[in-house]
């Protein structure tokens, strides 16, 4: 990062101005429309496994299960997009290289934690009953 | 043959500055909050792998399906999905300057993040009242501390929040308080995204087991 380019001065009557500078290439701003259908999205997306899970529509646990999850994971998303502003060239693409970089750990972190959790109950526990299903 | 480039005199350098920034005061405070998120991220992940795998460990205690109260988890939900988009037009009318719509929109916020949290502690209160406290089980133990991590979040939020309105209420819609309310954008928005993992994992796949 350059820092000559951190002189400039501050626009010491901007206030009123709209991107007063101090947006520089940071996050991107939404308009309403985009905060409106970010909102719209996700309400939806949390209504419908609310009801799945309310009204007991899948009987199935196990599909009952990642369809929730495909649904939070959905929401997730769409709170990134609309509400967070992310994007590829936010900060030069920084911003996405760490959330890349989070959710690598993330997946690691949680993808072995169970498995070898897993695997540790199920042949370190004789006698034990551990339901797999229960182990996600 | 030579691809040394040779400087003319009084020719100014520049090595770094190929890509043209437009970089200003607090030019490196976004990007720097938006690591601290990544690094919370992570102290989340951290217990939300602990309730993965704890939380079927019930200890003969009271379970998911004993405990919870959906209605209770959908309107806690509601008022934090609700208190993002207050936080967006909050967002939204400081770009256009407007320092009284800014003011009211983030008090909204505020007040759908106190609901929030009334909402968290009266179950808290609740499983407590239940003798579900979190010594009974290692499931309560770690749903304790991923739900009441979260929750801390949001008191937290909270306490920027109002005296962010405070600043802006005494200084106005200056530029360092611009950059405060876009980072306090991000917490707000982020803490939204984790309880969308919290209410998905815990509460409905808790139901469903």
């Amino acid at each position: 990062m350059s820092t000559a380019t951190h002189n400039q001065p501050l626009p010491a009557d901007a206030p009123a101005h709209p991107h007063p500078g101090i947006s520089g290439d940071g996050h991107g701003h939404g308009t309403r429309r985009s905060y409106l259908i970010g909102f719209a999205l996700s309400v939806v997306l949390t209504a419908i496994p609310f009801w799945l899970v309310m009204a007991d529509v899948i009987a199935d646990t196990t599909i009952a299960t990642l369809t929730i999850m495909a649904f939070g994971v959905a929401q997730i998303l769409v709170h990134m997009i609309y509400f967070l502003h992310m994007n590829t060239r936010s900060e030069g693409g920084w911003t996405m290289m760490a959330a890349i970089f989070t959710i690598i750990v993330i997946v690691i972190a949680l993808s072995g934690s169970l498995w070898v959790m897993y695997h540790l109950n199920t042949n370190m526990m004789p006698g034990h009953v551990m339901d797999p299903a229960l182990m996600m | 043959m030579s691809n040394t480039v040779q400087a003319e005199p009084g020719e100014k350098l520049e090595f770094y500055d190929v890509v043209s920034h437009e970089h200003t005061v607090h030019g490196s405070t976004q990007i720097g909050f938006w690591l601290y998120l990544m690094s919370d991220c992570l102290i989340f992940a951290t217990l939300f792998a602990i309730y993965g795998v704890l939380g079927a460990n019930f200890a003969a205690g009271p379970a998911p399906a004993d405990l919870f109260n959906l209605p209770l988890v959908a309107a806690s939900t509601a008022a934090l999905l609700l208190s993002s988009i207050t936080y967006g037009f909050a967002m939204l009318d400081m770009n256009e300057g407007k320092q009284g719509g800014t003011l009211a929109w983030l008090g909204i916020t505020g007040v759908l993040g106190a609901l929030f949290l009334g909402f968290t502690l009266y179950e808290f209160a609740h499983l407590i009242h239940l003798g579900a406290v979190p010594q009974r089980s290692a499931f309560l133990s770690a749903f304790f501390v991923l739900v009441g991590t979260h929750a801390l979040h949001v008191l937290f939020g909270i306490i920027w929040l109002v005296t962010l309105l405070a600043q802006i209420w005494l200084k106005g819609l200056i530029p360092a308080n611009q950059i405060r309310v876009q980072c306090l954008s991000m917490f707000w928005h982020f803490l939204d995204v984790i309880w969308i993992g919290v209410f998905t994992v815990v509460y409905l796949m808790g139901m469903l087991r």
